[in-house]
């Protein structure tokens, strides 16, 4: 659609406000040519970043949220958000910037339901984050050697059932006796949690859905890193 | 063996069954185990979930494979199985409706793969053909009297489960529902409308909805599918509503009783084959069976 479009022409403003239109529209390869373009006018990887990709996924999340886009289109929008970062990711790792994050997700233990844990996986890598998957049926061994091995800031934990929920307190114990929930945040979600069960457990929070989980994601990231207040 | 509309002609509702899940845990199933596989190692049991759920009045059974597609089994290292434990599925269910004296269709249940097909995840259309395909033609084989494809969200999986079915039986009669959790809207965006124009485009002998966040959901879904013609056969088997947690401990929202008044209003808003999914009991299915029973005679 952007055929008549000369992105060498536009105002860096303009470019970035492009970006976060072609996010929405899930267009790859034209968002990978306008983080080039940014690139080469000497904005910062970082900058391109934030005020080009993460703040046009800001925008996909919170429409998913209110119902006014649906999977396919965040997924779109998700892969389009990966072109931009196959481009950015050596970068930031070269200049030093901060990272997104790495989350290790997965469904507990007696539980075989994926499809909710697969989309925050997918939403959360289209918002930067790297994300290692553990899959279903996860138990407590599994989980601590993931965190022990890639040593993420989130851990996610899904569940569907009331019956294997509980499993999730299994392993925040666990985290806690070995030493290791301080540094991690935790978030819980599946169709029978709620904020109380969250509490009651000692996760740090509990998300409605993938677009509230992102957005969870970043917010407490960015308090604990001491970015907000 | 009758069909949906042999039934329909005797009386003008049909009852299909509840959750299979649930009774298969109280009788031993570990969390986290894959039911399917106990069509081989207790058939048994699964027989008798069947058994009760007929008592309670149910007249269409669903087979115990939901995850039962090559796809799922993987995800516990049981793939290989999956030809297998479909077709013991079959011959399980077709057994207990053979021995009953009431007149019981026998439904070959086919879900989701869990993947999402390209170009939004990575799952091939094609591939996804042959695992459907796989599934129909063992449950065909365990002598099942129709395919019925349900908790669908993605037209194309659908397509690629009716496609999958259509290569084994150029005649069986496919029933698919699809699950409309998402702002009224099935988790892909598809609307009750758009669901309702291409599943009868597929050929489906019935459809309509089925899981999703309770009872109130699927009678708006029956009502906006209803207002596009008056013959077809719509279907409505609702969630026992979703697990709450109160004081501590799981409950579902809707009683039998729920579930009764449920049934009457799906059958009002034009639902002619009625059960229930998640969370429900042969209870909530006897309440249904009595309820619209009682309501048919007014």
């Amino acid at each position: 659609m952007n055929d008549d479009i000369n992105i060498t022409q536009m105002e860096t403003p303009e470019l970035l406000e492009l970006i976060q239109d072609d996010l929405y529209e899930g267009l790859a390869d034209e968002v990978a040519a306008s983080v080039n373009e940014l690139l080469a006018r000497e904005m910062t990887p970082y900058e391109v970043l934030n005020q080009g990709l993460v703040a046009g996924m800001d925008i996909v999340g919170a429409d998913f949220r209110d119902g006014i886009l649906f999977v396919p289109e965040v997924l779109m929008a998700a892969k389009a958000m990966k072109a931009g970062m196959a481009i950015l990711r050596p970068l930031l790792v070269e200049t030093g910037a901060p990272q997104m994050g790495t989350l290790v997700i997965g469904t507990v233990k007696g539980d075989i339901h994926d499809i909710g844990k697969n989309l925050v996986s997918m939403m959360m890598e289209g918002a930067g984050f790297n994300v290692i998957n553990l899959g279903i049926n996860t138990n407590v061994d599994a989980f601590l050697e993931a965190i022990r091995e890639h040593k993420p800031e989130i851990l996610g934990m899904s569940a569907m059932l009331t019956t294997t929920m509980p499993y999730m307190a299994v392993v925040i114990e666990a985290l806690e006796q070995e030493g290791l929930r301080e540094q991690l945040l935790v978030l819980v979600g599946g169709a029978p949690l709620n904020d109380a069960f969250a509490e009651e457990i000692r996760a740090d929070a509990y998300c409605r859905d993938a677009a509230v989980g992102v957005e969870t994601a970043k917010k407490m990231l960015a308090i604990k890193r001491g970015q907000l207040n | 063996m009758p069909t949906i509309q042999d039934l329909l002609e005797k009386k003008d509702y049909v009852i299909t069954d509840g959750a299979m899940g649930t009774l298969l845990f109280s009788a031993g199933l570990e969390q986290g185990d894959p039911p399917e596989i106990w069509n081989l190692k207790h058939p048994e049991r699964v027989a008798e979930v069947h058994q009760v759920y007929l008592e309670a009045g149910s007249q269409i059974i669903l087979t115990n494979t939901f995850g039962g597609s090559r796809l799922r089994l993987a995800l516990h290292n049981a793939e290989s199985q999956a030809a297998a434990a479909n077709q013991a599925a079959a011959q399980i269910l077709r057994k207990v409706a053979d021995q009953s004296s009431q007149e019981v269709i026998v439904a070959g249940d086919m879900g989701p793969t869990g993947e999402i097909l390209a170009p939004y995840g990575e799952l091939a259309f094609q591939d996804a053909k042959e695992v459907f395909k796989e599934q129909a033609a063992a449950l065909i084989a365990g002598g099942v009297d129709l395919i019925w494809i349900e908790t669908m969200s993605d037209l194309e999986e659908v397509r690629a489960a009716v496609e999958g079915t259509r290569e084994v039986s150029s005649d069986i009669p496919i029933v698919t529902t699809m699950t409309f959790d998402t702002h009224g809207r099935t988790m892909m965006g598809v609307t009750p409308e758009q669901a309702f124009e291409t599943l009868s485009g597929f050929g489906a002998t019935a459809l309509g909805g089925n899981c999703g966040n309770g009872p109130e959901e699927i009678i708006e879904v029956i009502t906006k599918m209803r207002t596009f013609d008056q013959d077809s056969i719509l279907v409505a088997k609702a969630n026992a509503g979703i697990p709450e947690l109160v004081q501590g401990k799981a409950v579902y929202r809707a009683s039998p009783e729920t579930m009764a008044d449920y049934a009457i209003q799906s059958y009002k808003a034009g639902a002619r084959v009625i059960g229930a999914c998640c969370g429900s009991t042969p209870d909530h299915i006897a309440a249904i069976t009595k309820a619209l029973s009682n309501f048919s005679k007014q």
